[in-house]
């Protein structure tokens, strides 16, 4: 039957399911800032009760009237009369079941991505207010001091009040302008994920990322890139159980046992991205989602349709040039043939941030792929140590390491 | 919400730009003024700065009479050329506003955004 850890996957479910309903609804009567903390302290506070006695009936409810009852509390506390005085009514009176609507949710989500916060904030505030994540949780998943975040996280609140941030979907124009800033939260929540080993942390955060761009997407159902991403998301997070091997090396996608592989979530994926593709509107997204389904769709390494996937990061060029995305390409052109090999491997060495790629293991690590696929490989052996001194991730190093021994 | 914005550019903006242009956006920051006074989301308009070369700074100096020294308060690269203060809804807005400033158009150019401290409400 289901043990400690089914438990705490329920728990982390339900709250992520109830928390970002719980603040958004909050923020209706009182300002942003003792919202969020009326919601993470009713958080802490069930995730006592609800191990030790179970969750209740209506955990939203429970919730909702729980940080209804803080938010008073911080109020008074601080004498503030700016928590929109209204007589807010009690907890009995007003909809005991949290306001419907991932609406609200997407409001909050869109005031956490807003471009006025700094970057590096932006996600560590969403997991608190949209997905419910404690400062302790979160500090965990990402290896920072829970200070230093706790710090970041409270300097923005106190903007969001000061400078009159909305928690509010844009309109028209702004709309599209703001939901890429918003999928790329969602985007590198899943990736700083994805590259932790597994069993750190008590929460699935790649599965909540998964969850969260499913939300944008069917709250956004005429939005394309929406789609994209969570069709994205779900092709990489259905290569889970194939990713790291017993001792928690991570393991190369060419050497992926494919069978176990999700199958249902690829097919989910297929759906999403059929969605998204009926919108006529493409993005960096949908085009990343249709390489990874590529490979998804290929039985093995061997068969991978390599002409394909290096036309599809042709396109994706077009809307994303960065050197990440030339990279990649690089690596898939060096899988057309030596000679394509060479010519990626000049291309690359011809990169206008040259400089800037110097610190980046990826950099070193692709160079040394195509080294490798050109024969000079003295030279790839140079180029993974270069790569395995520049990664900080524990997982890489020992994959680094292995090819190098 | 009131907000200040702080009109900024490239302390050397003006031998970049070619006069005829300068005076063509200059007419239309005027016609901008116009603007935001009818619609009312200007509450004041605030001053447009002489340049940095004429400033002077009062500087706190350990508890004697303050210091006078040449120049602005620190010498940037980027310096404020003038400020208005605007009305908007919240942050959004007064952003929205901000980006109709004309002078954007030119390279070097910026605005600072930042609320004032609503003594009203205090």
């Amino acid at each position: 039957m289901s043990g400690p850890a089914d438990a705490d996957g329920l728990l982390a479910a339900t709250l992520r399911e109830e928390a970002g309903r719980v603040v958004a609804s909050l923020t209706r009567r009182f300002d942003f800032d003792v919202a969020e903390e009326a919601t993470q302290t009713a958080l802490v506070e069930a995730l006592v009760s609800w191990r030790a006695d179970g969750p209740p009936d209506r955990p939203g409810a429970w919730l909702q009237r729980a940080a209804h009852r803080n938010a008073l509390d911080l109020v008074r506390a601080s004498g503030r009369r700016d928590a929109l005085a209204q007589r807010a009514p009690a907890p009995a009176q007003s909809s005991t079941e949290p306001s419907s609507g991932t609406d609200d949710r997407l409001a909050l989500l869109f005031g956490c991505c807003h471009p006025a916060l700094a970057p590096e904030v932006r996600l560590g505030l969403t997991l608190r207010a949209v997905i419910g994540l404690t400062t302790a949780q979160i500090a965990r998943a990402f290896l920072v001091p829970e200070t230093t975040l706790a710090a970041r996280i409270t300097r923005a609140k106190k903007k969001i009040v000061a400078s009159g941030i909305t928690m509010a979907v844009p309109e028209g124009e702004a709309l599209d302008e703001r939901l890429d800033d918003v999928l790329t939260v969602v985007w590198v929540m899943f990736n700083e994920a994805y590259l932790s080993t597994t069993g750190t942390q008590d929460r699935d955060l790649a599965a909540d990322a998964v969850w969260l761009a499913d939300v944008v997407a069917t709250s956004l159902p005429r939005h394309a890139e929406a789609w994209g991403l969570a069709a994205l998301l779900r092709l990489q997070h259905a290569r889970r159980d194939a990713r790291f091997s017993a001792d928690g090396t991570l393991v190369l996608l060419a050497e992926q046992d494919r069978s176990r592989w999700d199958r249902a979530e690829i097919a989910r994926a297929d759906d999403l991205l059929e969605r998204a593709a009926k919108l006529r509107d493409p993005g960096r997204f949908q085009i990343q989602a249709a390489i990874a389904a590529c490979h998804a769709t290929a039985s093995s390494w061997n068969e991978t349709d390599w002409f394909q996937i290096a036309t599809l990061y042709d396109l994706l060029l077009a809307h994303d040039p960065s050197s990440v995305v030339r990279l990649n390409r690089a690596v898939a052109l060096s899988f057309l043939g030596p000679h394509q090999a060479a010519t990626a491997l000049t291309e690359i060495d011809a990169l206008p941030d040259r400089e800037r790629l110097e610190g980046y293991h990826l950099f070193h690590a692709t160079r040394a792929a195509l080294l490798r696929a050109v024969g000079r490989s003295d030279e790839a052996r140079e180029a993974d140590e270069r790569a395995l001194m520049l990664t900080g991730n524990e997982a890489e190093q020992r994959l680094l390491r292995h090819r190098l021994a | 919400m009131k907000y200040v914005l702080m009109f900024t550019s490239d302390v050397d903006l003006n031998e970049k730009v070619d006069p005829a242009r300068a005076e063509e956006v200059y007419k239309r920051i005027f016609e901008w003024f116009n603007q935001g006074y009818a619609e009312g989301w200007i509450v004041n308009g605030g001053a447009e700065l002489q340049p940095p070369g004429t400033a002077t700074t009062v500087r706190h100096s350990g508890g004697g009479d303050p210091v006078v020294t040449d120049g602005p308060y620190v010498e940037l690269k980027e310096v404020v050329g003038g400020f208005s203060v605007v009305e908007a809804d919240d942050l959004d807005g007064a952003i929205a506003i901000a980006k109709t400033w004309p002078h954007l158009e030119l390279p070097g150019t910026g605005v600072e955004v930042r609320p004032i401290v609503d003594h009203e409400n205090m």
